[in-house]
């Protein structure tokens, strides 16, 4: 089935793997701190990533987008589901053998001021992998850590400065080379931008961009600038509440979006030009994002969603393939609504909570 | 480096406005550089038995009736310079106190590292232990390990070992606050971006306490320290006092005034104030320092 749903993909090698991700934080209570449920911050995500792309992951504060990211690179300790990086499966490797993993993905963080070490120098820095994975002499480590501030458009005079010294562009860029340093494969890119200007959004996004077709990087680019992701992503993944709602080409996505949640999302985007404007319906969506903690039964959009059926409020709607290469999970675009879930779905949301204990 | 930075512009400049720290830290310089210089500078060696003689017994200090120009301070019973065992004791009793705040900074920064960065079983247990030794009075641990050791070692071997076995009363009864600070700021840390690129990096957790984490909690650590080491020059100077500490032939801060106490009411005070004043300046100056120190670190409490 897994292999249908990629039919459509581009017939390029996936360099990363994601098949039912689940990312449970346990909720403890009381005074013997019994767990008590789960926040499903990243509830069964599946999809893959081409080597080259960028796939951009869109959606609103505190859907499990970041989190997604974080869990894809093992910095949770994922709870159910299988990563696969350059062929290696690493959702549940231990310490050791995944530290010698971690060359091939890197992250860029959001905040670039907290993403580095205000004690240490930019030279140490950028070099403290270097240090970590290889053997290069001290000149040698020197001399790639030049390298890669040119490649970042950093001043060479600047390599004995502390973090505190730069404005928040040329942070990321110190924290883009430091990603960059052991030549990795992929990236995530957790909303590099969001902390920075508009001004120098620009900027950064180019220099990714210019980095991505001189290196062949691939990007998960996490963001939730709509427009933004528009212009760097080349598939387009949308989640809410922990689950991937639609994922598809760029062109697809904002064209022709399918999910009622895609939909209102784009509609939100604002847009210059104030005679289009006034043409935009927009899709105003009542009420708030349920808790992960306790997402509603059925679908996890049907508290707020325009196009509500019957069905939505009883069965998970499968997220399958409607088009080549466009996901999404909707009743609207099901033949068979009336089917119930498979109920080997429903046993299999269960289990990790026995598994997490 | 940062640390170094902020020393030499707010730090000074806030210390140049504080007359309370300047003073606190003055009175702590001169006393400390006194007991460590004591071997060299203290007129007699209150250790020497030959040094002094009981003739020289109970004199009052130089400026009441009947004092002596050798003895500043006055003498004990004894025949000892006051001034020197005054020196002598505050050299032991500071040698004590920073080898076990030594002690419990190594083992409580160590463990509320690994119980922060960790977290899970590990912080339960490290903490439950922790609140248990904070459930019991520093003394009476102190009292406990003091029993337990002399139950289980020979006389003279405990004899040998008493300024061993007080050492590591205190420092067991210090390490909590150590432990609980560096678990708290761990936590803080721990969650940053630098430590979550430091892991993304492959980096072994060692190594990522202590370079990235450790330097950044370092600040209220520092504090502690200070504070807890007035702490551990109290406690010394109890357990002494209660007579578990420091034998006579030796004498601490705690053991001058336990044998201070015996001339309380009979006229010769200065065997017991001398030490006690001597003591309590000490302790406040270090107090002074930690509380100069805790506002340095924390700018809301400016």
């Amino acid at each position: 089935m897994l292999d249908d749903r990629l039919e459509g993909a581009p017939r390029k090698k996936a360099l990363v793997e994601v098949r039912g991700l689940k990312m449970y934080f346990p909720i403890h209570t009381g005074l013997l701190r019994r767990k008590t449920g789960d926040i499903k911050a990243v509830d069964d995500v599946t999809f893959d990533i081409v080597e080259g792309e960028t796939l951009g992951l869109v959606g609103e504060s505190g859907c499990g987008k970041s989190t997604c990211g974080r869990a894809v690179l093992r910095l949770y300790e994922v709870t159910d589901g299988s990563v696969r990086v350059d062929g290696h499966e690493i959702a549940h490797l231990g310490p050791n053998t995944l530290r010698r993993m971690r060359p091939t993905m890197q992250m860029v963080f959001q905040d670039p001021q907290a993403s580095l070490n205000p004690r240490m120098t930019l030279a140490s820095i950028i070099g403290e992998p270097l240090r970590e994975h290889t053997r290069l002499t001290k000149p040698e480590q020197l001399e790639r850590v030049y390298e890669l501030m040119d490649q970042v458009g950093l001043n060479r005079d600047f390599a004995n400065r502390y973090p505190h010294e730069f404005s928040g562009g040329q942070r990321q860029r110190i924290g883009i080379a430091r990603a960059l340093a052991l030549n990795p494969k992929f990236i995530v890119c957790d909303e590099p931008i969001a902390a920075l200007d508009v001004s120098i959004q620009a900027q950064v996004v180019n220099l990714l961009e210019e980095l991505q077709d001189r290196l062949g990087l691939t990007y998960l680019f996490i963001s939730h600038d709509l427009s933004m992701v528009r212009h760097i992503a080349d598939r387009v993944a949308v989640m809410y509440l922990g689950k991937i709602v639609e994922l598809a080409s760029r062109d697809d996505l904002y064209g022709d979006p399918k999910h009622p949640y895609t939909r209102a999302l784009l509609s939100a985007v604002p847009e210059p030009d104030p005679r289009e404007e006034s043409r935009i319906q927009r899709i105003v969506l009542q009420g708030d994002v349920p808790s992960p903690a306790n997402p509603p039964t059925g679908c996890n959009f049907c508290t707020r969603c325009p196009d509500v059926m019957d069905i939505c409020r009883k069965v998970d709607p499968e997220y399958r393939e409607i088009a080549p290469g466009h996901f999404t999970a909707c009743h609207l675009y099901c033949e068979t609504t009336t089917m119930p879930a498979e109920p080997t779905a429903a046993k299999e949301a269960f289990e990790p909570i026995q598994q997490g204990e | 480096m940062m640390l170094a930075r902020l020393m030499q512009t707010e730090g000074v400049w806030l210390f140049s406005r504080n007359p309370a720290a300047i003073l606190a830290a003055i009175v702590t310089i001169v006393v400390v550089a006194g007991a460590v210089l004591a071997p060299w500078i203290a007129p007699t060696n209150p250790y020497d038995l030959s040094s002094f003689s009981l003739i020289d017994g109970l004199l009052p200090p130089l400026w009441e009736q009947g004092g002596d120009p050798r003895f500043l301070l006055g003498t004990d019973d004894q025949g000892r310079d006051m001034l020197s065992s005054i020196l002598y004791g505050a050299r032991l009793s500071l040698i004590i106190a920073s080898v076990a705040m030594g002690i419990a900074l190594v083992l409580g920064v160590s463990l509320g590292l690994a119980a922060g960065f960790f977290g899970g079983r590990l912080d339960a247990i490290v903490m439950r232990v922790a609140d248990v030794q904070l459930a019991l009075p520093a003394i009476l641990t102190a009292l406990l390990i003091d029993g337990i050791s002399r139950g289980i070692l020979p006389r003279e071997v405990h004899d040998d070992l008493r300024l061993a076995v007080i050492t590591l009363a205190i420092a067991l009864s210090l390490w909590v606050n150590f432990a609980r600070t560096a678990r708290a700021s761990t936590f803080v840390e721990r969650n940053k971006d630098y430590v979550q690129a430091a892991i993304m990096m492959g980096q072994h957790p060692l190594r990522i306490m202590l370079r990235h984490i450790l330097p950044n909690i370092v600040g209220p650590l520092l504090v502690i320290a200070t504070v807890d080491l007035a702490s551990a020059i109290l406690l010394e100077a109890t357990l002494s006092f209660l007579g578990v500490g420091l034998p006579a032939d030796s004498p601490s801060l705690g053991t001058l005034i336990r044998i201070g106490m015996q001339y309380l009411l009979s006229g010769e005070w200065w065997i017991l104030w001398m030490p006690t004043v001597f003591l309590v300046v000490l302790v406040v100056s270090i107090n002074l320092l930690g509380d100069f120190l805790r506002d340095l670190f924390n700018p809301s409490l400016r």
